[in-house]
């Protein structure tokens, strides 16, 4: 099957995988078992999630995973590493490593403010990803980085974030407010300083003020953020990434994947491949159609039910594959691997091996 | 509605509307992310920030109606500013980014606005119900906590007052409670029980029984070899069709199997009653689908009301 061979070639080739998709359609396990099967070709994996993922930690037989990479033992000719993605501390070495002095540094993850923008601030958790996956990529000493992204349901949430948080950064309304103006740009300054007063009447003014004394503090560093900002998009259209899809063949999520792909398409990014997890199975072709004519006609006598079963999966069966059709050609040429609806949860390393037969 | 992202949270919003329908209530159905099939479930056109009507009511039956809309926080905050007298500065607010800023600097400020929406909605004599189809959740904690979380950001002022009161009707019973969706598999049943409990912690929010979505129903004949079920009704079956018979129903059986492993463990570790939905095998929910399904919801309901 020319599809299997070009999954594991991007296992094989790639420098970075990234998993994307909806919410609960199996991208932390799709990730897990594409970094097991790299490890498995001979190659030293690491594979970042995003959750807590104590189920995930568990199939890989561990009690937890936390923030560094953490080598996982096995019976496979390459390396294993899992981590965990730490949205904050990730945050906080990237502000320590951008400060002009230790003082701005800890000013900054001392303000309220601040410590609302790991938490609050929709695209952080996605900036923090790439931020993460760009660190790992500069050691240099994994073959293969797999991450997991958050549930978003615009891809461009996250190929955008790393720009939209340097711009939040970089807010002219603030930056106006804080430096001292003259002439026009002071005429500005009093109508922002006007705008914010009327804000603080509804929000309560501790609020402003806890943002104003932020943006001080971060005075002069947005540049390097910038900068920085750029470099993450650049890795992430390089030719050594690849954009892996994953999806379901719920309808919902089907179109969800679909919308995904169009926008990295319009970022200039292609989904290498799509895997779609629990799909029901098919059984007996050569019985299609008949099969709820019989069940129809025989309808509660035990022949009937049989029948009756086997309509309901065929119909499932073809329903999944029609709204299948529309995405598979929407990334085309990307392979597709379909892994069917298991018989149970993946609890272990067993369980993730039995997803990659399906995968690879 | 809350449930974690795949458990159908938005098909179950459409059962339970269509279900209050048929009890005579008028029902409107929120919806804050944006993006749902919701009303194609109606076989209507998709929602916009307008309210619609999904399904009129009326008939022999005296059905109550079915309304709907989008909610962003975006809009809520317009509106909002809008009843605060403040139009001239929402604009603004909006256009040049400022609110990402506030929303940093109060986190759950949006939650809490969308939240007070609905509490104004709550208030309005025309509408007997509403269901919001909350954030996936993970994000429905946070979400239904961000008015006590507010309340300690924001001290006075208008937000502060919102805050006060959707707090005061998150945890009044008797206006709201929180449906907890899930399907019957592992992952999802440990994810609802963990957000049951920190939602009754937490938010001190009331929750409703759980409606455990996707059950395959129970199919006659499962047991029985393909030959001898055949040989019962006088026929003959080629062996192949045998095969694909029998395969089918050992596949079924599995699931079955392992579905009540998962309702089993659903109800010792969560003492709420449990509401079961069908699998939907033709996949696609349109309006007869719906009805079979508030159908099985009413069914599932009436079930609960009786002792056992």
């Amino acid at each position: 099957m020319a599809h299997s061979a070009s999954l594991s070639e991007l296992l094989q080739q790639r420098r970075i995988l990234v998993c994307c998709g909806s919410g609960g359609v199996g991208k932390t396990t799709t990730a897990a078992v594409l970094a097991l099967s790299a490890a498995r070709f001979g190659r030293r994996a690491v594979v970042v999630t995003i959750d807590p993922a104590k189920r995930l930690a568990d199939a890989l037989g561990l009690d937890g995973l936390t923030g560094t990479p953490t080598r996982i033992e096995g019976d496979w000719s390459g390396e294993l590493f899992a981590m965990m993605l730490d949205t904050k501390s990730t945050f906080d070495g990237l502000v320590v490593a951008n400060a002009s002095s230790a003082e701005q540094g800890q000013r900054i993850l001392d303000n309220r403010f601040y410590k609302n923008i790991s938490g609050a601030l929709s695209g952080t958790q996605e900036y923090m990803a790439m931020e993460k996956l760009y660190e790992l990529h500069q050691r240099t000493d994994f073959d293969l980085i797999v991450v997991d992204t958050p549930p978003t349901r615009h891809a461009l949430d996250f190929i955008d974030a790393p720009r939209r948080l340097s711009r939040f950064l970089d807010h002219r309304l603030f930056r106006v407010v804080i430096s001292p103006g003259r002439g026009m740009m002071r005429a500005v300054n009093v109508a922002a300083q006007t705008f914010l007063r009327t804000v603080a009447k509804v929000v309560g003014a501790e609020v402003i003020d806890d943002a104003v004394a932020f943006f001080q503090a971060f005075d002069g560093m947005e540049e390097g953020f910038r900068e920085r900002a750029t470099a993450v998009a650049e890795l992430l259209s390089d030719d050594d990434t690849a954009f892996v899809l994953v999806a379901s063949p719920r309808r919902d999520t089907i179109d969800e994947a679909r919308y995904f792909a169009e926008t990295l398409a319009e970022a200039g990014i292609a989904v290498r491949a799509l895997v779609v997890n629990r799909m029901h199975p098919r059984f007996g072709r050569g019985v299609a159609g008949r099969a709820q004519e019989q069940a129809d006609t025989r309808q509660g006598t035990d022949l009937g039910g049989l029948y009756q079963n086997l309509a309901d999966f065929e119909l499932v069966a073809s329903r999944q594959e029609e709204h299948l059709a529309g995405l598979t050609e929407a990334v085309y040429p990307a392979p597709v691997a379909r892994v069917p609806f298991l018989a149970s949860d993946v609890h272990d390393l067993d369980g993730l091996s039995e997803v990659a037969e399906h995968l690879l | 509605m809350a449930g974690k992202g795949g458990v159908g949270k938005t098909v179950v919003s459409a059962v339970l509307a269509k279900a209050a329908a048929r009890l005579g209530l008028s029902t409107l159905v929120v919806e804050v992310e944006g993006k749902s099939g919701l009303a194609t479930m109606f076989g209507q056109p998709p929602l916009g920030y307008d309210e619609v009507v999904l399904s009129a009511g009326g008939g022999p039956l005296g059905e109550g109606e079915v309304r709907a809309r989008t909610l962003t926080p975006d809009d809520a905050l317009l509106d909002y500013l809008r009843d605060h007298g403040l139009s001239r500065i929402s604009n603004r607010l909006v256009s040049s980014g400022a609110l990402d800023v506030v929303a940093t600097a109060a986190p759950g400020i949006k939650d809490i606005l969308i939240l007070g929406k609905v509490k104004q909605l709550e208030r309005h004599d025309a509408v007997d119900l509403v269901v919001l189809d909350a954030p996936a959740a993970g994000h429905a904690v946070t979400f239904l906590q961000a008015a006590r979380a507010l309340l300690d950001t924001v001290s006075v002022g208008p937000i502060n007052a919102q805050a006060k009161d959707v707090a005061a009707m998150l945890t009044d019973h008797a206006r709201c409670r929180v449906v907890l969706v899930t399907l019957p598999e592992e992952t999802p049943v440990n994810e609802l029980v963990e957000t049951a409990f920190s939602l009754e912690d937490r938010v001190g929010v009331g929750l409703a029984p759980v409606v455990v979505n996707g059950i395959y129903d129970p199919v006659v004949g499962l047991s029985v070899a393909p030959g001898a079920a055949a040989e019962a009704a006088g026929v003959t079956v080629a062996s192949e069709e045998a095969a694909s018979l029998r395969a089918a129903a050992t596949f079924r059986q599995d699931r079955m199997r392992l579905q009540d492993e998962q309702l089993i463990r659903l109800a010792e570790r969560l003492p709420l009653s449990q509401l079961r939905l069908p699998f939907v095998f033709s996949t696609d929910i349109g309006p007869a689908e719906l009805d079979h399904l508030a159908d099985r919801l009413l069914a599932e309901i009436a079930a609960l009301a009786e002792p056992v």
